[in-house]
């Protein structure tokens, strides 16, 4: 069985980030990159389902060539073989084709019994690829997952969103995105860094994954950013003296503000 | 007027230019792993004199326990990357460095090295696990930088040693599975591995050190103990044996201290910008401009001797003298640093809120241990005049 895991690398949430450009993409040059925290969870999971139940991990992520990157980090971690999907005309890409890309690359592996995602990455925070890519390849969706079992054929996750607890049941092959709360990933071992190397890593691009498309339509990605201003900074708080009248003035403020 | 402070003062010269990409990703790895296991505990750790000690298998997980070594479950990492992995544990704290120090380059290295194929088999997959814990005694009470006089000594007995002696100072002393003991015999100086629980062999632990005090430093007495000759490491025939350790160790020393050194400065450097005094933070102060000017100019040539140095050792063409330099220049570099930032942080530089003063009262042992600065300026002496000044 391989499980296929879908992890993008994003800029540090720790650090300053911003957008640059006519199309208000992502400023690469200036952020600090890394594997996307929830996703490096989904790959623990899978590599904790490597270690069970003797599958073959494969890694696949869409961007830019630094992202090759955030691929050798997870094949430092265990995973076995890595697919790149990189081409100039993914710059910008939306959710939906992002998905559309994804799918087709999980495609290509053969014998799939399981896809993991993290249920979001910590720069778009759509939070609608995992479901997607399940729908394009007709495979049950289990998202928002904290917990997970594989057994005899199935999958079983413990769905946690703020609306509730469900336990979802499913058949493999099936397509699972976890929540930060699933587990704590493991360190890449040294020994794990430096095999990495070696493993192999497939470089595809649109042509390869799409070789019949016709490129307009699907290639024009179906969102753009029209404009983007930083949130403005944070201001002083207002300090009010209570000299009786204090309950008063802090509704009047919170009415104001359209808080209550 | 507003300033970004630099977030690490090695990137003034872009130090990471010239590592390599698994190189840089084993320091990360290093560093994150102490970013959530060691940093947040490390003040508390440092005032209770306490070792975590929990954090050797985690350690040996990882792989850097023995990491430059080759085989017997070690990483085989080259040396640039030992150096890297040194350098972030020893910005953690000193202690934390020194531990890994003893295991992997003096301990692991010393059976290695010397050892026989079952000493090996029997010690080195242990000690690259962090399970067993590992200790070189080859100082004493009354030799420190003259190992030559050591009064430690091994006499035959039938097939067997017997072992008399003290050894101190001695890092991981009373946590270790297993010592490699050095001593005099007949033929000169020969190394023994001494295992925990071996009668005669007992251990104390040095109380009230101001400094490394997250790391165990202990005294080793053997009375009397019994030895058979297989516990002799049989390939060390003289002061060479422990020598060629302690040059493993140093080289891990001059990365590390850059370490100590990087985290003192973005102490001092976060401090200074946050730190206002007379309507601006002081880091816009010419006067603590040129302390930070200063010690970042020193950190970064330091950084390049080290990665110039680890070349040469991945090349196996280092010379002794030329680890002097390196242990000379920068651990006397560091601990300047480590003062000086202490000044930028005024009085709240000697809480143990912030790391400079630690790391500098850590450096005082750095600074003496595996060489004092007086005896690698006259080794490197010695190598630009031919005269050996020590003897």
């Amino acid at each position: 069985m391989n499980i296929v895991v879908l992890v993008k690398q994003v800029p540090d949430t720790s650090a300053e980030r911003t957008l640059a450009g006519a199309d208000h993409t992502l400023d690469r040059e200036s952020a600090d990159l890394v594997l996307d925290e929830i996703d490096e969870r989904a790959a623990e999971e899978a590599l904790t389902l490597k270690e069970d139940l003797g599958a073959e991990v494969t890694v696949v992520s869409m961007g830019p060539d630094a992202a090759l990157e955030a691929i050798r980090k997870v094949l430092a971690m265990g995973a076995d073989r890595g697919i790149h999907i990189c081409d100039d005309g993914l710059r910008g890409a939306d959710v939906v084709t992002t998905a559309r890309v994804l799918a087709a690359a999980v495609r290509t592996v053969a014998d799939v019994g399981l896809v993991l995602a993290g249920n979001a990455t910590t720069d778009g925070q759509a939070s609608a690829v995992p479901a997607m890519v399940a729908d394009l390849l007709g495979l049950p969706q289990l998202t928002h997952a904290r917990e997970l079992n594989v057994d005899a054929g199935r999958v079983r996750a413990e769905r946690e969103t703020e609306h509730g607890e469900t336990t979802l049941d499913a058949p493999l092959p099936a397509l699972v995105s976890v929540t930060e709360k699933i587990n704590e990933p493991r360190y890449p071992s040294f020994k794990g860094i430096m095999a990495a190397k070696k493993k192999p890593v497939e470089t595809v691009g649109l042509d390869d994954l799409f070789p019949d498309a016709d490129g307009t339509g699907f290639r024009t990605t179906r969102t753009r950013v029209v404009e983007a201003v930083p949130r403005p900074a944070r201001v002083a708080g207002m300090r009010v003296t209570d000299d009786g009248s204090a309950g008063r003035r802090l509704v009047d403020h919170l009415i104001a503000q359209k808080l209550v | 007027m507003s300033g970004t402070p630099l977030k690490d003062p090695l990137d003034l010269l872009d130090i990471a230019s010239v590592l390599t990409g698994e190189e840089r990703e084993i320091q990360a790895t290093v560093a994150k792993f102490l970013a959530d296991r060691v940093r947040p505990h490390i003040g508390e750790w440092f005032e209770n004199a306490h070792f975590a000690r929990e954090l050797a298998p985690e350690l040996g997980k990882l792989g850097v326990l023995g990491m430059h070594l080759e085989g017997y479950g070690c990483a085989g990492t080259n040396a640039v990357s030992y150096g890297l992995a040194c350098l972030e544990l020893e910005a953690a704290d000193s202690g934390f460095r020194s531990f890994v120090s003893v295991q992997g380059s003096l301990s692991m290295f010393s059976i290695w090295k010397w050892g026989s194929q079952e000493q090996k088999q029997e010690w080195l997959p242990r000690l690259a696990a962090g399970e067993a814990i590992g200790c070189f005694g080859l100082t004493e009470p009354d030799f420190g930088s003259n190992p030559s006089g050591m009064r430690t000594k091994a006499v035959r007995d039938g097939d067997d040693w017997i072992l008399n002696g003290s050894k101190m100072w001695i890092t991981n002393g009373g946590i270790a599975d297993v010592a490699t003991v050095w001593a005099q015999t007949e033929d000169g100086v020969r190394g023994f591995l001494v295992p925990r629980g071996t009668p005669g062999f007992t251990t104390q632990d040095i109380k009230q050190k101001m400094s490394l005090r997250a790391s165990i430093t202990s005294e080793l007495y053997f009375d009397q103990v019994r030895l058979p000759d297989s516990a002799r490491l049989p390939l060390a025939e003289g002061l060479r044996g422990p020598l060629s350790c302690l040059n493993e160790a140093r080289f891990g020393i001059l990365f590390g201290v850059l370490g100590a050194a990087r985290d003192s400065l973005q102490a001092a450097i976060g401090y200074a910008d946050s730190r206002v005094q007379f309507g601006k933070p002081i880091s816009a102060f010419q006067l603590t401009q040129k302390k930070l000017t200063d010690m970042t100019v020193s950190l970064g040539g330091a950084a390049l001797l080290a990665v110039h140095l680890g070349r040469l050792k991945d090349q196996h063409r280092i010379r002794p003298e030329q680890i002097s330099v390196g242990k000379l220049n920068n651990v006397r570099e560091a601990i300047a640093i480590a003062r000086e930032c202490r000044t930028v942080l005024g009085a709240n530089g000697v809480s143990l809120e912030y790391s400079p003063l630690r790391h500098a009262n850590n450096l005082e042992s750095v600074r003496t241990y595996e060489g004092t600065d007086e005896m690698h300026t006259l080794v490197v002496g010695q190598a630009i005049t031919g005269y050996p000044a020590f003897r």
